[in-house]
This record gives structure tokens, C-alpha cells and sequence, in this order.
């Protein structure tokens, strides 16, 4: 195989990978807020379940977490949904791994959910409880006090670590291959195993490297962005 | 008949009873200055008169109209509350400005959400509050670029652009150095006219003695005095007083 077909083949490889990024972060992000707003509630049992599930899903490994979602349902109820996906994806679509993507997919959104709505609520409880009384004493109703005041001093509070986040994932999504998901990772194990080719697994680096640095300069720019004011 | 009346405000956090049984009124166009020790209940009471604490018993009357009453439901929901804030303007010690808004946002935000006017209409009125409180200069400068005494004239020009029937200020010069604490007051007193009423918790002895028409002199969640500015600083009866205006004037 020339280094060209190599860089085709772990490429195919790297869109999956990017694929589980974009959809847990399409997912994660707005999934996080409502669980935050949970972990913050004034009912004490809406408080103490979402403290719960976060305190499960951060302290459980992510791969862990991968194999519970993706075997759970044929274990516990004879269901083996993501199975019977892979199956019905292959059959009519040639896909191989469709339906273990799906379980990624599932686990990953859920576990990063959890880590944003930590970031979220760590952002919304450092604004000052003047903020709210400035707003307050204008007349505006609580749901304008968030949206028009307290919203975006949040987001600017909270870009550094999901930047921080965000560049994790990215490398996290190599952990999909512990379920045969085609990452890039595994692309590159398949190559050692069948072509005896060890460097392309080394060669993977390459394409972390470059995301992660175009994600630098754009999660930078985002932060520049928002740095006009100071709260 | 007066346009603020406060009867009977009692408020209690827990154990510690803060007010025990406020009463006042307020003309049109008065200045009311209200002074005492830290811990006499001066900035809860103003922070009851803005619904940032509910009292517990009392009612408060603006212009007639019964906004709070301690055991009257109707008048304790979330929205029965906003509308009454209305009616009130608070200018807080620590200006508490928007940090992501302009000078001109900051006076325009509140109006533009409650539909007050139309938006040029909103507009053009902030930018002469803005000239009033001298700052037509930083239009677009985002409060941390200001000074504390600038903000806190921002500050006074949001509360004014909502036009409150009672402007309220809480300790407005506590948190400025003290060759800043000028200007805001200058300010203030600019302010005063026949259609301006407000009432100003303050340390600020000489301001309060020669900008109000009326002081009330707190200790212990009480009104300890009540009077002009004469009365309570040239003749004050209780013992309390007395010895509070001398504590304050060893300062100078």
C-alpha cells in the first residue's frame, strides 16, 4: 500500500471519528443546559436525581459506559437493538458498523452531557446575585433576566473549559474501536494486523494533531470574541 | 394625601427581627434621607420597598393604590410583584451594570424588553438621561472601562429611564473612592425637582442635611427619629440619635 492509499484508508477512518464528534457535541451541548438547570433545581428530588446521574456518569470510565449502552438491551431485555441496527444497516445499506455507532453515539452525548452541565452550572452560580437584583428591580421577568443578562456573561465564563472539553473529545472518540466501531484508530490496527504495517497507527497522530489545532484557533477565536467585555 | 405610604413593614430573617414595624409617608417631589448604623435595617427596608425581600406584615400605598399588603395573597405572585417593582427604582452600592452592554444599552435594555416605547422613542430619551447625568461622552463605552462614579451615574440613568414614581438609592457612594463620591452626588441633587421623589440611604451626613426634606434617623429596625433635616440634625430628641450625629461628626 503506498502512503497516499494509507492516508485514504485511515481517512475513511477519521470521518467516523469526526462523525462521533460533531453528533455528541450536536447533542451534548443543548442536552447539558436542562441537566444543569436540574443539578440547581429548589426541588430536592429533582436535585438529588440529576446529582445522581452525574455522579454515575463521571465516575464510571467512558469506555465502560460504551459497552453497558451497547449490550444492555439484548442482556437485560433479550433486545439486542444496536445488534439487530448493525444487521438491518448492512443488509439494506452495505454499512458494517451502523448500529454500534448509534451506541456511541448514545453513550457519548450522555457522558459529555453531564460534563457540560457541571461547566454550565458552575458558570450560572458564579454570576453575581446582583446581576438578578439589577434585573429585578427593572421590572424584567426571569426568564429576560437569563436570556438578556445573565446568558452571556455565562458563555463567556465557560469557553475556556469547554474548549477544554471540546479538544478532549475529539481524542476521546478513539475509545469507539472497543466495540469495533471503524474509527481511525481501528482502521489503523486493522492495517497492522493484515498488511503487517505498524507506522500508520503512529501516522493517526497526524490527524488528531491537525484538528486539534484548527479547533484551537477557532475555540480562540471564539473566546476573543466574547472577551470585549469584562465580568 | 401622600404618594408613598409605609405602614407597619415587619421583616424577620429567622431569629434576627431586621424591621419592627416601619411607618412612614412620602410627598411628591420629596427627598427622604435615611441614615443610621450599620445593621439598623436601613437597606432591608429599601430593599423591601423594591420586593428584593418580602416583608412579613405592613402594606405599602403608592399614589393611592395598595401594592403590598403582608397578608393579602393576591398581592405576594411572582407577577403581581414585578408590576409593583415598576413603581420603584433601586440605584444599588455597587452599581451592578450590565459588563456586556454599552452605556447606552445598559439605560435602553429595560425599556426596549417591557415595551415601553417605541424604539427611537427609547432611544433618543436615554441618550438625554445619559447628557443629565453628564456622561453623553461614553455612550459606548462598556462599564469596566468607567470609572465607579461613572458607573454609578449609569446606573441612576437606568433606573431613571423606567421613570419610578420612587427612586430609591442604597448607599450610593459607599463603594467609591472618596474623590468620586462628589460627582454622584452632585448628580443626585440635580435631580431634585418637583416631579422627582426619592429616598436615599446614605452616610453622608452633610448631603443628607442639605439635599432632604426629610430624615429618618434608624436604629434597631425602628425609626428612632423622624423630621426635617433641622430637626433631626439641629435638635434631635432621643438619647440614640444624639449620640449617633456625634459619632459621625469625630469623623471630621
Amino acid at each position: 500500500m503506498t502512503f497516499l492509499e494509507v492516508t485514504a484508508f485511515l481517512w475513511e477512518g477519521f470521518v467516523i471519528s469526526l462523525l462521533i464528534f460533531g453528533v455528541t457535541l450536536l447533542c451534548g451541548v443543548p442536552l447539558g443546559l436542562p441537566i444543569a438547570f436540574c443539578s440547581m433545581s429548589r426541588f430536592r428530588a429533582v436535585k438529588a436525581v440529576s446529582k445522581v446521574i452525574v455522579w454515575i456518569v463521571r465516575g464510571i470510565p467512558l469506555m465502560l459506559q460504551i459497552f453497558i449502552i451497547y449490550y444492555v438491551p439484548g442482556l437485560l431485555f433479550k433486545f439486542p437493538m444496536f445488534s439487530y441496527m448493525d444487521r438491518f444497516f448492512f443488509l439494506n445499506y452495505g454499512l458494517s458498523d451502523a448500529g454500534r455507532i448509534v451506541a456511541v453515539l448514545i453513550a457519548f452525548s450522555i457522558n459529555y452531557a453531564c460534563y457540560f452541565s457541571e461547566i454550565y452550572r458552575g458558570g450560572i452560580e458564579s454570576i453575581s446575585k446582583g446581576q438578578y437584583e439589577a434585573g429585578y428591580v427593572l421590572g424584567l421577568t426571569k426568564s429576560q433576566i437569563f436570556r438578556h443578562v445573565i446568558l452571556k456573561q455565562v458563555i463567556q465564563r465557560i469557553v475556556p473549559p469547554m474548549s477544554n472539553e471540546i479538544i478532549t473529545l475529539i481524542k476521546d472518540t478513539a475509545l469507539a474501536n472497543c466495540i469495533m466501531v471503524c474509527e481511525i484508530i481501528k482502521q489503523a490496527k486493522e492495517l497492522a494486523a493484515n498488511k503487517a504495517m505498524v507506522w500508520p497507527l503512529f501516522y493517526t497522530g497526524v490527524f488528531y494533531l491537525l484538528f486539534v489545532g484548527l479547533l484551537t484557533i477557532l475555540l480562540g477565536r471564539w473566546e476573543k470574541k466574547l472577551s470585549y467585555f469584562r465580568s | 394625601m401622600a404618594l408613598l405610604a409605609v405602614n407597619d413593614i415587619k421583616k424577620d430573617f429567622g431569629k434576627t427581627e431586621v424591621l419592627k414595624g416601619i411607618s412612614f409617608g412620602l410627598e411628591k417631589g420629596e427627598v427622604l434621607a435615611i441614615i443610621g448604623s450599620s445593621g439598623s435595617g436601613k437597606t432591608t427596608l429599601l430593599r423591601c420597598l423594591n420586593f428584593l425581600e418580602l416583608p412579613d406584615q405592613g402594606t405599602i400605598t403608592v399614589d393611592g393604590k395598595l401594592l403590598f399588603d403582608g397578608s393579602d395573597e393576591a398581592t405576594l405572585s411572582d407577577e403581581a410583584i414585578r408590576q409593583n417593582r415598576l413603581h420603584f427604582g433601586l440605584v444599588f452600592q455597587n452599581f451592578n451594570l450590565f459588563p456586556q452592554y454599552n452605556v447606552l444599552q445598559n439605560v435602553t435594555l429595560a425599556p426596549t424588553l417591557l415595551k415601553k416605547a417605541p424604539a427611537d422613542q427609547i432611544d433618543k430619551q436615554a441618550r438625554r438621561l445619559l447628557e443629565k447625568v453628564g456622561l453623553s461622552d461614553k455612550l459606548e463605552s462598556y462599564p469596566y472601562q468607567l470609572s465607579g462614579g461613572q458607573q454609578q451615574r449609569v446606573a441612576i440613568a437606568r433606573a431613571l429611564a423606567l421613570r419610578p414614581e420612587v427612586l430609591c438609592f442604597d448607599e450610593p457612594t459607599s463603594a467609591l473612592d472618596p474623590e468620586l463620591t462628589g460627582e454622584v452626588l452632585r448628580v443626585i441633587r440635580g435631580l431634585k425637582d418637583k416631579d422627582t421623589t426619592m429616598i436615599v440611604v446614605t452616610h453622608e451626613m452633610d448631603f443628607a442635611r442639605s439635599v432632604a426634606d426629610k430624615v429618618i434617623y434608624m436604629a434597631d429596625g425602628v425609626i428612632e427619629e423622624m423630621g426635617t433635616p433641622d430637626e433631626v440634625f439641629g435638635a434631635p430628641k432621643s438619647e440614640k440619635t444624639r449620640s449617633f450625629l456625634r459619632g459621625t461628626e469625630h469623623l471630621y
